[in-house]
């Protein structure tokens, strides 16, 4: 197909245009204080039906009865996630087995699909603006452990919240850095293919549980 | 004339249960968009930096397309290159058949329904897997998308409820829109688990990082590009830009304009296939770039404006032709404004031109569009090149144009005018006769016994 290549691009090439430099878009950002921004992220989160909680270091605790209110029965986690020790040091014992990810994706498809009732990620940051969770997977915490069980987790610290993902971007210098797979979520999975109307839960996480600490 | 497109489009005005459900559901989007937009200098700041990044994208695409080629290549995306359908569909099927695929998974992707994907796969005996919502319904519905990001929304739930009811038998009977959605989880889900190909379309592809930008709000989309050992997407040419930060006011922009929503649920990055360390994500990406006509496009500078498009349907929702014959009405696989002047491109004035009379160049979708595609322009331009082309072939266009030039020159000469005008006025009874045509589906015009003329003759005008 480098035939099909070298037309397109020929083709492309007749009619030369101006060229010009990458406009550059002035970066939109908010003045808001931490409060500010925790207060909106957790508003904009909670109109898309995602479940927020103000944490503190006992936050493991509070997840854990935030998941045996929801029978949830096994709560899948990154084995050497940034938070796992917390997670595990402050799990009560009568609350929902903790399942560590270990393996790859072809030794725990059927686990993760079929018993997996809960999940457990860290995020890298929020987004106040529009109410949106930061997820860069990892191989620590891996791109499906966001996306199958029907409950996601996310633990989040306020000092991580921002204004926009434009400001995030620029200040990080994402573009020197682009990971595998980035991500946002902006609540639990939804559609409104029928008659416009909203229905949570499709295909991605029936519930959005967010910790803010 | 009884051509194919007004025939479509008499059927389409007689589907009253169609035409409710768009309504219906264009009136709520045409709300939800104004409702996130409330500030409109920051809507018009906003669409000029849409129109800047396109435009520029455009003007340097082939420098652009080769850079994205060189990062992919450097992230361990391959990259595949096709001029038509035919050719994409042969570079989808050898990839699938290489790994012995005998399903795929498919993302919402409305380049796969231009390249007639579905029936080329089947044709093989591969399965395609539609996994939205509304191209799930629509494809055990046999039919086609009727707009662009809401592919079923000429269904109500009642339809929904029987077409899941027979394809479903052993699920229980609903009519509840919640049940209804989570009926679609529980059948796909084995799908997702199961099935090593998938295949979305592309929302962005970021030339600086060789980064393919999905939006999308059930999940399917995410799953589709991770849980499969092998993901092809496959985009047109002009969804480049050229940075990755183009991309902050340009997700805004589309998902605003398309649903009112801040931003979709999902925003999904993709920047390459699984790494050697990493747990999961598919081991190969593959990026299907299709021309299809486009280069084209591109070469005119006039037209080229339409390429600038980043699919929201705004301009649809916005429309009042769209609203009344839904997205069946104009045969195509885009519909409304936009695909009134893409299609007559993409597939030839010959085939396409009437089209571009689909409207009524009221401008409500240059209005509304977030990267500011002057379509009533541009459809302008279309009718005139399609009327060229045309002259003399029916009597029909040679009657039209006999009218128009009788037309101009009755307005080049005062005098011609006048007499006319005073003849029109005369003979005004007979006027409801002779143009019965148009009268069919409106209320007879009546001309005025006094023209304009004399009538500010006589008073003057109020400002003068
Ligand atoms: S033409 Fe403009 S309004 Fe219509 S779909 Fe494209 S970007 Fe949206």
């Amino acid at each position: 197909m480098t035939d099909a290549r070298r037309r397109i691009l020929q083709g492309l090439r007749v009619h030369a245009a101006a060229k010009g430099r990458a406009p550059a878009i002035p970066v939109r950002r908010f003045e808001w204080s931490q409060e500010e921004a925790v207060d909106r992220l957790e508003q904009m989160m909670q109109a898309v039906r995602t479940e927020v909680h103000r944490v503190d270091d006992a936050w493991p605790q509070r997840l854990a009865e935030e998941l045996t209110r929801a029978s949830a029965r096994r709560l899948y986690y990154g084995a050497k996630g940034p938070l796992t020790g917390e997670l595990t040091a402050g799990w009560p014992d009568s609350a929902p087995e903790l399942v560590a990810w270990e393996g790859s994706i072809e030794t725990t498809r059927d686990r993760l699909f079929d018993e997996a009732d809960a999940s457990f990620t860290s995020a890298r940051a929020g987004i106040a603006e529009t109410g949106s969770l930061v997820l860069w997977p990892t191989p620590a915490e891996p791109r499906l452990l966001s996306l199958v069980p029907p409950i996601h987790c996310v633990l989040l610290e306020r000092r991580q919240i921002v204004s926009t993902l434009h400001a995030l971007m620029v200040e990080e210098r994402w573009a020197a850095q682009m990971p595998t797979n980035a991500l946002l979520i902006s609540g639990p999975s939804k559609s409104a293919d029928i008659e416009q109307t909203l229905a949570y839960g499709v295909h991605g996480p029936e519930r959005l549980i967010l910790l803010i600490r | 004339m009884r051509t194919e497109l007004r025939v479509r489009a008499t059927q389409a005005l007689g589907r009253d249960r169609v035409r409710a459900n768009i309504r219906r559901a264009m009136d709520g989007l045409i709300l939800k968009r104004r409702a996130a937009f409330p500030d409109v200098e920051e809507l018009e700041r906003l669409r000029d930096q849409g129109e800047a990044i396109r435009d520029h994208a455009l003007a340097n695409l082939p420098e652009l397309l080769e850079a994205l080629e060189g990062r992919c290549a450097a992230n361990g995306i391959q990259v595949h290159w096709a001029r038509d359908a035919a050719e994409a569909n042969a570079i989808i099927l050898t990839i699938i058949q290489g790994h012995g695929g005998k399903a795929v998974i498919k993302g919402k992707s409305m380049v796969s329904e231009e390249i007639g994907l579905n029936d080329c796969l089947s044709a093989h005996g591969i399965e395609p897997i539609e996994t939205d919502l509304g191209e799930l319904i629509i494809q055990l519905a046999q039919e086609h998308p009727s707009h662009i990001v809401a592919p079923a929304v000429h269904k109500d739930r009642r339809e929904i409820a029987a077409l899941f009811s027979r394809h479903y038998p052993d699920e229980p009977y609903t009519e509840e829109i919640e049940r209804l959605t989570a009926l679609a989880r529980r059948v796909m889900r084995e799908r997702f688990k199961g099935t090593r190909i998938g295949l979305s379309g592309v929302n962005f592809a970021v030339a600086e990082t060789g980064t393919l930008c999905l939006v999308e709000n059930e999940g399917n989309g995410r799953l589709s590009t991770t849980a499969p050992d092998v993901h092809i997407a496959i985009t047109g040419i002009e969804k480049v830009i050229a940075r990755l930060e183009h991309l902050a006011p340009l997700l805004t922009l589309l998902t605003r304009s398309a649903t009112g929503q801040p931003i979709t649920t999902y925003v999904n990055m993709i920047s390459g296939p699984r790494k050697p360390d990493e747990r999961d994500g598919p081991r190969e990406v593959h990026l299907v770039l299709l021309d299809n006509g486009r280069s084209g496009i591109h070469a005119d500078p006039q037209l080229r404006a339409t390429l600038r498009c980043i699919r929201c349907a705004a301009c649809m929702n916005h429309c009042p032709v769209y609203v009344r014959i839904g997205g069946h009405g104009y045969g195509t696989v885009y519909p409304g404004p936009i695909g009134s002047i893409l299609e007559p491109q993409l597939q030839g004035l010959e085939r396409q031109g009437e089209l571009a009379q689909a409207s009524t160049l009221c401008g409500a979708c240059s209005a509304v569009c977030p990267v500011r595609i002057p379509i009533p322009q541009l459809l302008n331009r279309l009718r005139f090149e399609h009327a060229e082309a045309q002259r003399g072939k029916g009597t029909g266009i040679r009657i039209e144009g006999f009218i128009w030039r009788a037309w101009a020159t009755a307005h080049a000469h005062p005098a011609l005018y006048r007499r006319v005008t005073w003849i029109i006025r005369r003979m005004r009874g007979l006027v409801g006769l002779s143009i019965r045509p148009w009268n069919r589906t409106r209320t007879a015009p009546r001309i005025a016994p006094r023209s304009l003329h004399a009538l500010v003759r006589e008073e003057g005008l109020a400002n003068d």
